[in-house]
């Protein structure tokens, strides 16, 4: 092949590749995220073959490429993603500790586990589960897998039970589209991959569980950080609104509940806190951007029964 | 042939229609194989295997890999390739957390496992709905 065509035709390899791995919506990706960049790379392959463009041995060794970058934080297994989030979920505590009323968290579970129901994920390893946590400050943490934490301070937003619906949809979403999963950093999630696939047949050896374990601590440091101290962007909270609205809707909650805690948490939060203030973007802009899809805010109607309980329950929060 | 799944998730639950309403008819465990029957959104009909009742089975809980509990040598050459085959237990597992929970003693695991156990049952779901009025969308949840 002349230098020139072949120079081509592997930038435009490369370019399907790029948008196998960033133009799949996450929810798909989760299953078949990397068979799909494999795939492009397999067509682009066999195109090159097909049409002269490369030998065989050459669309062989693009194939095998491929599959090296393919790998990614989508091949953890839930099993692992799981035991990701326990330990996540440990350090979490560590911050704040729970709030030991049992017909609080076990009201939040029953709305949360309702909710998880209503998403595109609603079947993690070990399932959704809910708990408050005993401090002042406004904030919710998703850790992956399923393992929800919010704080009486961010209960304290919420008006109603539509509310409180729209924080625990929000997390569910980031769970729903792997956030904290992606915050690992990516040398990180090969090594833990290639280990995992060079182990042997036999029970792992002390010294491959050590060199997991080393980079197991480092992961859960990469979600930690970014959970508790930097954030996630703007686009992957966009993206929990955007799935919070969805999944609101779905179980018969008005989305105006989102808005109701927002403008709630407006008014209490402290500029420059070290809480929600720092890892999010402001409650007005998001409230803008939530208008754009349910349109103008108009106040959750609550039935009765739905006030008394979410009064029972939260109301001295 | 059939196309095979295998359920990924902890317990996979079988239901009588496409959506959250539907009755279990099921429970199956992790890496337990299914045959694929059908499938309607993000929802999938299949046949469990030894006669259990078929049914429908939210997308999520299923994997297209085979999932392998004790990994012989084959298996683990497929497994590193990982677009066939899982090995369950390996990688970041329960050996791993608890390597890590020895080096980080102050960790509150319990307060984890305790949380765990929270688990809201369908019947008490279907209460918690209809007590507040609440009315999913069909085929949404």
């Amino acid at each position: 092949m002349k230098s020139q065509t072949r120079r081509v035709f592997l930038k435009q390899a490369g370019k399907y590749t790029a948008i196998g791995l960033t133009g799949i919506p996450l929810g798909a990706a989760f299953l078949n995220g990397c068979a799909q960049v494999e795939k492009v790379a397999e067509i682009g392959a066999k195109i090159g073959v097909d049409k002269g463009i490369i030998s065989q041995k050459q669309a062989d060794s693009l194939r095998k490429s491929t599959k090296a970058v393919a790998r990614s934080f989508e091949e953890f297994t839930p099993e692992q993603e799981y035991y990701i989030g326990r330990t996540v979920g440990a350090q979490i505590l560590a911050k704040y500790r729970p709030y030991n009323d049992q017909a609080s968290n076990y009201y939040i579970n029953q709305i949360g586990q309702t909710l998880a129901l209503g998403s595109k994920r609603p079947a993690t390893f070990g399932g959704y589960h809910f708990l408050i946590q005993n401090t002042n400050e406004i904030n919710a943490l998703a850790a992956p897998g399923g393992l929800i934490f919010v704080t009486r301070g961010l209960l304290r937003c919420c008006p109603n039970e539509d509310a409180v619906a729209a924080v625990l949809a929000h997390e569910i979403g980031h769970v729903q589209h792997l956030h904290g999963l992606q915050a690992i950093h990516k040398s990180r999630v090969t090594t833990a991959l290639t280990t995992i696939g060079a182990e042997s047949a036999k029970t792992f050896g002390d010294k491959k569980v050590a060199e997991l374990t080393q980079t197991f601590e480092e992961s859960i440091g990469d979600i930690t950080k970014t959970l508790i101290n930097n954030g996630y962007s703007r686009g992957f909270e966009r993206e929990a609104d955007q799935a919070a609205i969805t999944i609101m809707q779905n179980i018969g909650y008005n989305p105006n509940g989102l808005t109701a805690m927002l403008r709630k948490m407006e008014q209490r939060l402290k500029p420059g806190g070290l809480d929600f203030a720092k890892t999010h973007p402001t409650p007005a802009s998001r409230i803008d951007e939530i208008e754009e899809i349910i349109g103008p805010y108009v106040r959750p109607r609550q039935p009765t029964a739905r006030w008394r309980r979410f009064q029972k329950a939260l109301g001295r929060i | 042939m059939a196309k095979k799944m295998s359920i990924q998730v902890r317990t996979g639950e079988v239901r009588v229609k496409p959506s959250f309403l539907g009755k279990i008819v099921a429970r199956l465990a992790y890496g337990e194989q299914v045959t694929l029957s059908g499938q309607k959104g993000d929802w999938m009909k299949v046949v469990p295997t030894g006669g259990r009742p078929s049914g429908w089975i939210h997308g999520s809980a299923l994997t297209t890999k085979k999932i392998v509990f004790q990994a012989g040598s084959a298996n683990v050459s497929a497994a590193a390739d990982s677009s066939e085959v899982a090995l369950a237990g390996k990688g970041f597992s329960r050996q791993v957390e608890d390597a890590y929970r020895r080096k980080n003693r102050q960790l509150d695991f319990r307060s984890i496992d305790q949380m765990e156990r929270v688990t809201i049952s369908p019947a008490q779901i279907e209460r918690f709905l209809k007590e507040g009025g609440l009315k999913p969308v069909e085929g949404g949840a």
